[in-house]
């Protein structure tokens, strides 16, 4: 280390400053406190809440604590996070690969929607959906079965519920079945790189994966029922379906929109990625006699993939802490029942406030360091 | 001319298979348009699911025939290149086609044919399509909010003002243009600071934040005049104490005093709303998210570890949070933070809070500018005896930045698009006013026209954004 005397100066000035700013915040919060009479700590999260949410994943009600409320917003949370992560991928490479299409039509389809999509506030596009678009289904009374049996209501879309008769059998099959497939692809690459036979991976796997939950059908006892929703009459003219599954429109307005927004951008990121190759990769792979599917598997997506996950993974991110949005529509996310409800409750601003960004925050360092791991990892090594 | 045989066109027949194709295609494509348009079912006689695929299936075949490669006819090689590859790619086409013929119609309808523009009331809305007339009636409002009827020309004054002052760059003579950084890092904003404070608000609207303003400009007057040897420290120091002299010499009156200028009435922020208070937000945050971005770039690419540190813990700290919480600790944890007798309007805690938002993100836009740059520059730059300062601003930092112009334009249309979310304060802008609007008991049931004026200008704003990005990318896009 080559240590500078005159780099000393700098350095701590930056860091006085630094500490003298916490330092003129932590007694001013302090002096506040202090004044007002409130008292710092987390010991109000044991605490019993007394407060409802209208959907949450786990068990919960007012007699619970504030720590479990915590948890059912988080978990609210990830669940949208998923459902939008999902169908954004689904749709942004659909439209990704679209937009590179040599048909013009859909080309230009493609194009039009990310211009739209992304040029509008995702706030605005979530108070379209929820308080306009959604506003115009039918009520339960009047709505029209999809597929005879869920329902796409103002009051949400039920769908049946999947009853399991020894689950557990169930689930370990496709376990099984998972771990047959992995060992079966390490062998047949093996295979592949010492005797240069092939062997037809997608053939087993497929069947792997559909006749082993078969077997456990047949002979482990397990048994699928489905709970169909049935209308209910709550009073004269108020009418809801009970049984299945129900999603509120909160849930699939902000779904929705966090889907059609963060698609526009992964489809931009799958674009740069697929454009990103040159051309003399795809004719080298075909002039070397692979067929036009083994190019775009063993040569186009491997250095693809490269470019488009890390912005990809970014978007992701991207729409976990949109997710926040919930909060305008009362969907009862970490934001709303933790840092809207609670806080409202408790009073205590600082300690709320606080757990909730470091949640988010810790969510997104952890992306952050996969993402760091995952780059170094299909990094290109340059010799 | 050779037998035909309908499952191979080819080229001996092409004429026969070019008419024959058109025709199916364009008998398709009519079915299509007389449905949508004039509501004919010309294919009603047929049972119902045929009824429905008829022109697809006609349209595919149509398509099938005059897919001749090489045909000599240079139109539909065109086509055949460009809708009509494969028969996926045709049925694609045709399908997109349909979609479109089928929803010119409920849409040209719902926006004009049917939609009422007249009126002043309620009662004129009794059409299917949309009721304009909301709109009309509501514009002030989301244009402007509560901001008091007769007092927005202030409003309409002061932007047409600032764009004049703006477009300044486009005019002045080559003499000056070397001038035209200084005016628009240091100049133009403090006109806009002060059109702000004397004429939309016309009272004591930064409170405390306007001693920071005039502090912070002051000392970057004098700044130019200081040796670079001692910038660091000067522009460490200076700021504050200025800050704290200007605070315990100006006293709150005073400065109520300054802001006012005679016949003009104090309007407070929480009447400010609407596109106005979008635009106020967005340009303000836009000025100072900037060099606090570029500060941070600069402290995460510097050699001094401490500093380093200190950067990458602001910039991951602030990407890592989503704004809405940012926004919610401005309204209820900054205070608690505070003196008791500091007042900071809840605008200015807004505009603090999304700058500093927003510096993270143009912090690591303009790293990966930095760092696209090859050493020979810093090499080079150090070798002629430059130091730190004069090295970045003169040769690093233009270089850098106009590398990542796209970065920066993409974070801008971000931070303009977030604008919607100080709705947690309870500032209202235009979003925030649809819905205030939606809920009044007169105007009920009017919230798509609202969300599809709003979606409209935002759109325009964001699009025209991009354009121009794209532009600048252009005309300083220089070979290296």
């Amino acid at each position: 280390m080559n240590f500078k005397p005159k780099d000393i100066g700098p350095q701590l000035m930056t860091v006085i400053a630094v500490v003298l700013v916490f330092g003129f915040f932590t007694y001013n919060a302090q002096v506040n406190m202090e004044n007002r009479g409130i008292d710092f700590g987390y010991g109000f999260l044991s605490q019993e809440s007394s407060f409802d949410v209208q959907f949450s994943l786990i068990e919960y009600d007012g007699s619970h604590s504030y720590f479990r409320a915590y948890l059912v917003g988080l978990l609210n949370t990830i669940l949208v996070s998923v459902i939008g992560i999902f169908f954004a991928t689904i749709l942004g490479v659909m439209v990704g690969i679209a937009r590179l299409s040599p048909n013009y039509l859909i080309n230009r389809f493609a194009a039009f929607y990310v211009e739209f999509f992304r040029n509008i506030p995702l706030l605005l596009q979530i108070f379209f959906w929820y308080f306009a678009a959604l506003r115009a289904l039918p009520l339960p009374q009047d709505a029209e079965a999809i597929f005879g049996i869920s329902f796409l209501t103002i009051k949400g879309l039920f769908v049946p519920a999947f009853i399991w008769q020894n689950f557990n059998i169930f689930f370990y099959s496709i376990v099984a079945a998972t771990i047959a497939i992995i060992v079966i692809r390490y062998q047949a690459k093996k295979l592949q790189e010492t005797q240069g036979k092939q062997t037809p991976v997608l053939l087993i796997s497929i069947g792997l994966i559909l006749i082993l939950p078969l077997i456990s059908f047949l002979i482990g006892g397990v048994r699928l029922s489905f709970e169909v929703p049935v209308l209910k009459q709550l009073a004269t003219t108020s009418f809801i379906y009970e049984g299945g599954v129900s999603l509120p429109p909160e849930l699939i307005a902000l779904a929705l929109s966090l889907s059609l927004y963060t698609a526009t951008f992964i489809a931009e990121c799958v674009r740069a990625g697929i454009q990103g190759i040159s051309k003399g990769q795809k004719e080298a792979a075909a002039s070397i006699g692979l067929t036009p599917n083994q190019v775009l598997k063993l040569v186009v997506m491997p250095q693809a993939l490269r470019i488009i996950i890390p912005p990809t993974t970014n978007q992701y991110l991207n729409l976990t802490k949109n997710s926040s949005l919930a909060a305008a529509i009362a969907y009862p996310d970490l934001v709303l029942v933790f840092a809207g409800t609670a806080l409202m409750q408790t009073g205590k601003a600082i300690e709320i406030v606080s757990i909730t960004m470091f949640t988010y925050l810790s969510l997104s360092i952890a992306i952050s360091l996969f993402m760091n791991w995952y780059n170094n990892k299909i990094a290109i090594q340059e010799k | 001319m050779s037998k035909i045989n309908f499952l191979k066109p080819n080229k001996s027949n092409l004429y026969s298979f070019l008419y024959l194709g058109t025709f199916l295609f364009f008998a398709s494509i009519l079915d299509v348009l007389l449905n949508s348009f004039f509501s004919l079912n010309l294919t009603g006689f047929l049972p119902g699911f045929l009824s429905y695929f008829l022109p697809l299936i006609l349209g595919f075949i149509g398509l099938y025939f005059i897919r001749i490669e090489l045909s000599g006819i240079k139109q539909l090689d065109l086509l055949n290149k460009h809708i009509n590859t494969n028969n996926f790619n045709a049925i694609l086409s045709l399908l997109i086609i349909f979609i479109i013929l089928k929803s010119i119609p409920p849409i040209l309808s719902w926006f004009f044919i049917d939609a009422s523009f007249a009126g002043d009331t309620k009662d004129v809305c009794t059409g299917t399509g949309a009721c304009w007339t909301y709109i009309k009636v509501w514009i002030r409002r989301f244009m402007y909010g509560m901001y008091p009827n007769g007092e927005q020309w202030r409003i309409n004054l002061s932007f047409i003002a600032l764009t004049l002052l703006g477009s300044v760059g486009y005019f002045v003579t080559d003499k000056f243009k070397k001038y035209l950084t200084l005016y628009y890092v240091v100049i133009y904003p403090f006109i806009a600071f002060l059109f702000i404070f004397f004429f939309i608000s016309g009272g004591p609207v930064f409170f405390d934040f306007s001693y920071g303003i005039i502090a912070a400009i002051l000392s970057i007057i004098i700044g130019f005049f200081i040796p670079s040897k001692f910038k660091f420290y000067y522009f460490l120091i200076v700021p504050f104490a200025l800050y704290v002299l200007l605070k315990y010499f100006i006293f709150y009156e005073e400065l109520i005093e300054l802001g006012k200028l005679d016949g003009l009435n104090w309007v407070e922020t929480g009447a400010w709303g609407g596109l106005s208070l979008t635009f106020i937000i967005s340009f303000f945050c836009l000025i100072f998210c900037f060099p606090i971005g570029m500060a941070f770039a600069l402290g995460r690419r510097s050699g001094f570890p401490l500093i380093r540190y200190i950067s990458i813990g602001f910039i991951e700290f602030w990407r890592g949070v989503p704004l809405i919480t940012v926004l919610f600790m401005s309204a209820v944890m900054f205070p608690m933070f505070l003196p008791a007798d500091f007042f900071i309007d809840k605008l200015v805690r807004c505009i603090i809070a999304i700058s500093l938002f927003e510096a993270a993100y143009v912090a690591e836009v303009i790293r990966g500018g930095l760092q696209a740059l090859p050493r020979g520059q810093y090499e080079a730059a150090k070798s002629l005896g430059m130091g730190y300062w004069r090295m970045h601003i003169f040769v690093i930092l233009p270089q850098a930045l106009k590398l990542v112009i796209p970065g920066i334009a993409n974070t801008f249309l971000a931070l303009v698009k977030d604008t919607p979310l100080i709705f947690v304060v309870g500032l209202l802008e235009i979003v925030g006013m649809l819905n205030l609007a939606k809920t009044n008991p007169e105007w009920l049931g009017f919230a798509m026209e609202g969300y599809v004026f709003a979606a409209i200008i935002f759109w325009i704003i964001c699009y025209a954004m991009s354009k121009y990005s794209y532009n600048l990318e252009q005309k300083y896009k220089t070979d290296r």
